[in-house]
């Protein structure tokens, strides 16, 4: 598949002088160093990241790490020091003032960590805003923003201000807002960051079964590994300002590339993240204890096998025999490579 | 032997300094010692500050202080001419809105005056108790006296409010959008705040003359248009970053920017900035009384240079009024606007 989205080594280098610090920074000077020498701020190195149509591309680190910087190179509201922005292959460097705002207007949506609203417009007036910055006729405009509001939840809503709902509801709004602009791309950043964790995880749903339905590319900006391992197709891991790790989320779990990346997975529950069609091996056998699906995850196997190590179950999808499953392969997947004791004692 | 006559001595400079001497005016130290009988030169400290007098007497090539004034006089009159010719026709209507405003204020009968003015209270503060004490004033005003100075002193007030608005939102708006600009205007924006308001009649009555309303209109307007521009640039700084950026990602032009995100969240602050402009205003209403300013401020005036003392405290007291109902009305505009978003 061809990427929707393309980043081609792309540096951003804050300081009046940032173009001057890219070579230094190819030639593998650090953060530390940059900025001890030159008083120049390293925020991002290198990136290189393809993000398909139709899938959901998470981009995870730390606070610093450049994740939010990254994902505002997208549109440009920063400016890239090096490097390329290819969408649908073309180059977003290259664009006007006028193309840009065409673009951001046409081709991609932003829904913000702290909403980011209008207070002084309604929620309906607020969900217009895409359409009406293009200028769109207003009966139109008017009903597809009351129809991705009640597609959130907001039916009823529409004559409140902002102030008047909660986070998780005016973040819906942001949402909708997204949604009416009716682009091909969606950007996400942080975007349930702020919410309460049941508020979180319901808006997690929605995210997904909005996504099945409409197929958009979303790039998703987050720290919580919790989140990224629920909505990622592809995970991309940043590090100071680095890509440490990209691939299928399931992939980074088994095999993390580094250790500031083991660090990230031990302390999650990997009997909820991990599925079945991770660990499954070939069938070399013709007896099994029972049969199970590919996208079931090793906490449902668990309950099912009842907790005896001994079973063997069969994976099965559509009638298809994919794999078998042995159930101690599925405990040794359950341990992270380092265990937290050896952590401690290495710092 | 004056003082530092041989510095210059010692410098070789005895010749040119004593070329074409004359004997200039004499410097106010001069002429105080000579009136008190005695000589300047022999009786002054032993080394004086080396001041443009004091080295005027060394040396006759060095200008006196007077001079310095005397030339800021002579370079104001000199380019007078040029900045009347330029300053007279745009200054105009200025004339023509402020007699305008004073004709309709004396011209209109209190019965209806009043009314209307009691409705624009309300359609601005949605609020019948401001109204009701508006209502209250204008009847106290009209009881004692003093309703056509009174409305001389609202009619003057509102043309100077109003374009200070006209003019300070733009700039203000300006510079919020430029450091540069913010630099270059904050520094005018204190000198006319801080300057004493006489200080600068003193060029307006060189440029204009004193029978003209724009003199004290531009005296007002100058004074009263600083805190409308500094409100509006610190509104639209203050705006929701996060909220720009929002702006910013769905692709909003410039111009869409300030009208629709910009502007109305700065309008809480914008509208605090009018509030004072329009307290400053009514201040400087009793100051431009002195260029012929019609309304309370004459009677105040008459109260201090004839010691009318009830006529002086009862037009103070007017003031007083005029600028709780004004600050009253504004006050409750912004209540509103601040309401209107569902805070």
């Amino acid at each position: 598949m061809s990427a929707k989205v393309a980043i081609r080594n792309l540096y951003k280098i804050f300081g009046p002088r940032g173009a001057e610090m890219v070579p230094l920074v190819e030639n593998g000077m650090d953060k530390a160093t940059l900025l001890d020498r030159h008083g120049h701020v390293l925020g991002l190195r290198d990136i290189n990241v393809d993000m398909a149509a139709g899938e959901i591309t998470v981009i995870m680190g730390l606070s610093g790490s450049g994740k939010s910087t990254l994902i505002r190179h997208l549109n440009r509201l920063i400016e890239p020091t090096a490097g390329e922005i290819l969408i649908d292959g073309q180059d977003v460097m290259r664009l006007g003032p006028a193309e840009l705002r065409a673009m951001r207007q046409k081709r991609m949506s932003m829904v913000f960590q702290k909403f980011a609203l209008l207070p002084h417009r309604t929620v309906q007036q607020n969900a217009e805003m895409p359409l009406s910055v293009q200028g769109h006729d207003p009966a139109r405009t008017t009903e597809d923003a009351k129809r991705w509001l009640a597609r959130v939840g907001l039916a009823g809503n529409e004559q409140q201000y902002p102030a008047q709902l909660s986070g998780g509801m005016q973040q819906r709004v942001g949402i909708a807002r997204a949604l009416t602009a009716n682009t091909d791309i969606m950007l996400m950043d942080e975007a349930f960051s702020a919410l309460d964790p049941l508020i979180r995880s319901d808006m997690q749903d929605l995210l997904l079964e909005l996504q099945k339905e409409l197929q958009k590319t979303i790039v998703f900006i987050t720290h919580d590994l919790d989140e990224a391992l629920k909505l990622a197709d592809h995970l991309v891991i940043l590090k100071d300002g680095a890509v440490v790790q990209q691939g299928e989320p399931q992939g980074i779990l088994l095999a993390p590339a580094d250790p500031y990346i083991e660090d990230f997975v031990s302390d999650i529950n990997r009997a909820r993240v991990l599925r079945v069609r991770s660990i499954m091996e070939p069938v070399d056998r013709d007896t099994f204890d029972g049969d199970v699906s590919p996208d079931s995850n090793l906490e449902r196997l668990i309950a099912q096998s009842d907790g005896d190590t001994n079973h063997v179950y069969r994976v099965v999808e559509d009638g298809a025999v994919l794999g078998q499953v042995n159930m101690q392969t599925l405990v040794k997947a359950l341990v992270p490579r380092v265990r937290s004791t050896d952590r401690t004692a290495a710092r | 032997m004056a003082a530092y006559e041989s510095f210059f001595d010692a410098l070789g400079l005895r010749d040119w300094c004593d070329a074409d001497k004359t004997d200039g005016p004499m410097s106010m130290a001069q002429l105080l010692a000579q009136t008190q009988g005695g000589d300047a030169g022999a009786e002054g400290p032993v080394l004086p500050f080396p001041s443009l007098d004091v080295l005027h007497e060394a040396c006759h090539r060095i200008g006196q202080t007077r001079d310095v004034t005397e030339g800021l006089e002579r370079g104001f009159l000199d380019i007078r001419p040029e900045l009347k010719l330029v300053l007279d026709p745009i200054t105009q209507p200025l004339s023509w809105m402020l007699d305008g405003a004073l004709w309709v204020a004396e011209g209109t009968p209190w019965w209806i005056m009043i009314p209307a003015l009691l409705l624009l209270s309300y359609l601005v503060s949605r609020s019948k108790a401001v109204t009701a004490f508006v209502a209250a004033v204008l009847v106290f005003f009209a009881v004692i006296d003093h309703y056509d100075v009174a409305m001389q002193t609202l009619a003057i007030v509102f043309v100077c409010t109003g374009l200070s608005v006209l003019f300070g939102v733009p700039i203000g708006i300006g510079m919020s959008k430029s450091n540069t600009a913010q630099r270059l205007i904050v520094p005018i924006l204190d000198l006319l705040q801080t300057l004493p308001t006489f200080v600068y009649l003193i060029p307006l009555i060189f440029l204009f003359s004193v029978t003209e309303s724009k003199l004290y209109g531009i005296a007002i307007i100058l004074y009263a248009i600083v805190p409308v521009i500094r409100l509006t640039d610190l509104g639209i700084r203050l705006v929701d970053k996060d909220v720009v950026e929002a702006a910013n990602a769905f692709g909003m032009n410039a111009w869409q920017k300030l009208s629709r995100v910009e502007l109305p969240l700065a309008l809480p602050n914008i509208m605090a900035g009018v509030n004072q402009t329009i307290m400053m205003s009514l201040a400087m209403v009793v100051i431009a009384s002195l260029v012929s300013a019609p309304g309370l401020g004459v009677l105040v005036l008459r109260g201090i240079r004839n010691l009318e003392l009830g006529v002086g405290i009862v037009a103070g007291l007017g003031i007083v009024l005029l600028a709780v109902i004004l600050d009253r009305v504004s006050k409750a505009a912004l209540a509103r606007v601040d309401q209107q978003r569902g805070h």
